[in-house]
């Protein structure tokens, strides 16, 4: 079937399988940017804004995308610059598999959240499991984020 | 060799030099890049344990829309080989086909199909009829040996030295030495304790699935694009699997989303080259989650029976090891994952009269054991330093003092370093470089060892208590690993550093150029890095056994040496001076006369003058293995009446020499440490009854996530190894090992449960209660 949606700020019109995922709609259509780290929405390295509020795209049937507006990391670059400076700065990237939905995720937490402690931090973004850190060099390097953005 | 003091790019929290490429999200991982057009190649996988493949019909298959090839086990060469990417010849069985006639657990290969889409695919791989005869699994791995079951009778398989591989037994290793005479020392010591541990089977769960292609290019030559840690290995393990030359096989590892030692297996290589040859298509091969739980490997379970001897006042006087290691299906790193069990942790008390260590791995119809960050230490240490508080407690000894009262130091050595390596003999070797005791003290300020005491109880039946662990690792595997890497100036000054360096998302890539740049003095930014390619690159053995830092940025190091060698003859020519006249100091060559800037030597070289293309070559053999070392400390809440654990506070303090990315270590550090909590507390591998898994997603099998974890904090102590590359050694694997035996500790400093048997859950936490 065929869906017309906005992806990241411009029109797209891609022809989807049913019963496809939005993720793999979107890695199709060249957004490699979203990863799959899992089958069963777990581990949100495809987190994708749909919207404006962050899903995990393989739980996301592409056709409900259809007149939805998707953001992905690619549409995102001067969060994910600011974001990518201050992970690098704390040493928190480690493979960067994890890294594209967790920018996803923090651009969202940070336009809903006002003043996110770390423990609200930690809540927000728990669907997004990083396997290579600790999570603290994570959260340190997000909390710097948060801190440069206001 | 420099220190810190005066040195420019090493000692520097560089970011990593791949940082905002990856996080932007740029095409970097194996799926990424695989070509569009790629066939999808999904396998059809066995629902049973244990069974012999009666018949195969693809006929349906085949009909149906998309489908190009089903490869069953009479398509394939029938040649041995070993999945484990080791060198050569492995000291892994050779004990598996591309496809065989047998499946031996549920999961294991029946056939492969390729089809256009990867939903072609895998509808056709449920369309391939199998008929399964089954046959009894064998599920206890401690009624395996001599069972009267057995996995493989093949008449193919061997060993490729003696490994003590029995198949007719279900043994796939087996190993035994002794210095001294243990029992007779233990029965001459005041204090004998004995005691039976176990560790279970944990799961790498890297986050990116292990991923393949394949295409054939312009010269008929297979290429490989893989997720993998062992890029040569793979080549040379694919060559011989489907009898090809090495020669015709290119193996590329592009940015891959985590290892932990789970990558350094072949999996989709082989099934992905099967389509390619076939079909001249290229191929690519992307596992589910699913499959990466049911079909890719775990860290071996072990049984671990340690006996210590030991006088009142707390002198060790022998330690006695035995393990049975349960390797699954398939025999990868069957012995070498024992061995390092005892290697790399007997030699941190090395004061003992007598050691003894031994045991068997043996087969069993579960998934394949395999390399797992920690590659056996993680266990012998849950075991010895269980043990040892175990010791501490029925002398009344506080268990630090006991632990510092015999483990190793600097100017010391073990006997257990000459006689155990991974698989073969190991070498002497006297410890440079050991801050034990800093790490300790360190360790017990942060965690306020002294002001807490070992035990509180902080609410009516909530009680809070400390314990810890010692641990140490390698670097490198010494006379086995090899490095090596090229350096090539370019116009206008900049180098590249080929070097066949694995970086699994660790930095090694970053390090080894701020290595190349100091060694030069030149600044790490002038380092064009392109590593991990069998065509372009010089050889490395892989990432694994925490070598890269130490075996490839020696070889960094050389290399380096050389071009500043040549930079100088060349400099010097250019000013018409002799070259031990000239300097060198990374910006410019300075003679008597005048100087040139490196920026325009390296264009008159290409352009103008003497023209000749610099480049140099650095190699290197690890010829010991100098550990590190880490203190680790936990504080554990429990709660006496539901067994529940809470891991309220870590801290680890680490040796690892100089660092070269201090916050690069620090996070290898932490991201161990939260892997071995995971495996203290949490991860279990589960099967049911006839063999199926149970935890086969992350619902059912939980990695820590972030509300799980405490602030774990993890510092470095100054340290030098003067054998390493500016005085570095390891710490990729160090971080995992202590947790397992630290919080296992608590627990029992906290209410007295005794927790044997990993992971800790509130159920042994109560049925500990309940005999204490
Ligand atoms: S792939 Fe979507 S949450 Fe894991
Ligand atoms: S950096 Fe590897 S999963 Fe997060």
């Amino acid at each position: 079937m065929n869906i017309s949606l906005e992806l990241n700020g411009r029109p797209a019109n891609w022809d989807v399988e049913p019963g496809e995922a939005l993720l793999e709609a979107l890695r199709r259509h060249g957004v490699l940017s979203v990863k799959r780290g899992c089958d069963t929405a777990s581990c949100g390295t495809c987190t994708v804004l749909l919207d404006g509020v962050p899903v995990p795209s393989c739980a996301v049937p592409a056709p409900r995308a259809d007149g939805r507006a998707v953001t992905t990391v690619e549409g995102l670059p001067d969060e994910a610059a600011r974001l990518g400076a201050c992970l690098a700065a704390e040493g928190a990237d480690q493979c960067g598999f994890c890294a594209p939905g967790l920018v996803v995720a923090v651009v969202a937490m940070s336009r809903e959240l006002e003043h996110p402690d770390e423990a609200a931090i930690n809540h927000y973004l728990a669907g997004n499991l990083c396997r290579c850190g600790g999570y603290v060099s994570q959260t340190r390097a997000i909390r710097r984020y948060l801190q440069e953005a206001r | 060799m420099k220190r810190s003091g005066d040195m420019r790019e090493v000692g520097r929290s560089l970011p990593k030099i791949d940082a905002l490429g990856l996080v932007r999200g740029t095409p970097a991982f194996t799926d990424d890049l695989a070509p569009r057009e790629a066939l999808c190649v999904v396998a059809v996988r066995s629902p049973h344990a244990h069974a012999r493949i009666l018949s195969i019909d693809a006929t349906a298959a085949l009909a149906m829309p998309g489908v190009l090839a089903v490869f069953t086990w009479k398509d394939v060469p029938r040649v041995a080989v070993t999945r484990a990417g080791q060198g050569h010849p492995e000291p892994s069985p050779r004990d598996r086909f591309i496809l065989d006639e047998y499946v031996r657990h549920v999961g294991d290969e029946a056939a492969i199909v390729a089809a256009e889409t990867e939903e072609q695919a895998r509808e056709a791989a449920r369309a391939v009829r199998v008929e399964y005869e089954a046959l009894p699994p064998v599920l206890d791995f401690e009624a395996a040996l001599d069972n009267p079951v057995v996995l493989h009778p093949e008449p193919e398989i061997h060993e490729n030295f003696p490994i003590g591989f029995e198949p007719r037994r279900n043994v796939a290793s087996a190993y035994n030495m002794h210095v001294g005479d243990v029992d007779a020392v233990v029965a001459r010591s005041e204090v004998v304790l004995r005691r039976r541990y176990y560790t279970q089977a944990q799961q790498h769960v890297a986050l990116e699935p292990h991923c393949a292609c394949t295409w054939l290019d312009v010269h008929g030559r297979l290429n490989v694009i893989s997720s993998t840690q062992t890029p040569w290995h793979v080549r040379r393990i694919m060559a011989r699997a489907l009898e090809r030359e090495v020669k015709e096989i290119r193996v590329v590892k592009p940015r891959i989303g985590g290892g932990f030692g789970g990558k350094q297996m072949l999996h989709g290589e082989l099934y992905c080259a099967l389509a390619t040859l076939r079909t001249g298509r290229p191929a690519k091969m992307v596992y589910t989650r699913r499959e990466v739980f049911e079909a890719t490997n775990t860290r071996h379970p072990m049984r671990l029976d340690v006996t210590l001897g030991a006088d009142r006042d707390g002198t060790l006087r022998a330690i006695d090891l035995e393990i049975l290691s349960d390797t699954g299906a398939y025999g990868e790193h069957a012995l070498t994952v024992f061995m390092v069990a005892g290697a790399k942790t007997l030699p941190l008390y090395n004061k003992v009269e007598a050691v003894r260590f031994g045991g068997r791995t043996v087969y069993t119809n579960h998934l394949p054991g395999g390399a797992f960050r920690g590659y056996g230490a993680i266990q012998g240490n849950f075991a010895l330093e269980s043990a040892l508080d175990e010791l501490a407690g029925e002398l009344g000894l506080d268990p630090i003092v006991l632990r510092e009262k015999n483990m190793i130091a600097e100017g010391e050595t073990s006997p257990i370093f000459a006689i155990m390596g991974e698989g073969t003999e190991g070498v002497e070797m006297i410890v440079e470089s050991c801050k034990l005791p800093e790490c300790i003290r360190r360790g017990k300020e942060l965690i306020g060892w002294d002001a807490k005491g070992p035990r509180r109880e902080v609410a009516p039946g909530v009680f809070r208590g400390l314990g810890m662990a010692l641990a140490m690792q390698g670097s490198g595997i010494p006379t086995i690993d090899m490095a090596a890497a090229t350096l090539k100036l370019n116009d206008f000054g900049s180098f590249n550093l080929l070097i066949g360096a694995t970086d699994l998302g660790t930095g090694s890539d970053t390090i080894l150029a701020q290595i190349a740049a100091e060694t030069l003095g030149v600044s790490t930014g002038d380092i064009i890095v392109y590593a991990s390619d069998t065509d372009r690159t010089p050889f490395d053995t892989g990432a694994y056994a925490s070598s890269t830092t130490y075996v490839s940025g020696h070889a960094v190091r050389t290399a380096a040496l050389k071009m500043r060698e040549e930079i100088l003859v060349e400099g010097a020519r250019s000013l018409g001076c002799e070259p031990a006249r000239a300097t060198f100091d990374g910006c410019e060559v300075r003679g008597p006369a005048g100087a040139i800037t490196l920026r325009d030597l390296s264009a008159k070289l290409l352009y103008n003058e003497h023209q000749k293309q610099l480049m140099t070559t650095g190699s290197h053999l690890c010829e010991k293995s100098p550990p590190p070392y880490m203190a680790a400390f936990a504080e554990v809440e429990v709660d006496a009446g539901t067994g529940e654990v809470k891991l309220v506070d870590y801290v680890a303090v680490v040796d690892c020499g100089q660092a070269i990315n201090p916050n690069l270590a620090l996070v290898q550090v932490e991201g161990g440490l939260a892997q071995g909590i995971g495996m203290a507390l949490w991860e279990e591998v589960v099967y049911g009854p006839q063999g199926h898994l149970r935890t086969r997603d992350l619902m059912s099998y939980k990695i820590p996530g972030r509300e799980d974890l405490p602030s774990i904090r993890a510092e470095l102590v100054a340290s030098h190894e003067p054998s390493g590359p500016f005085g570095a050694k390891s710490v990729g694997e160090i971080g995992i090992d202590t947790p397992p035996a630290a919080i296992a500790n608590a627990v029992a400093a906290a209410v007295g449960a005794r927790v044997r048997d990993l992971p800790v859950t509130p159920e042994k936490v109560l049925n500990a209660l309940v005999l204490a």
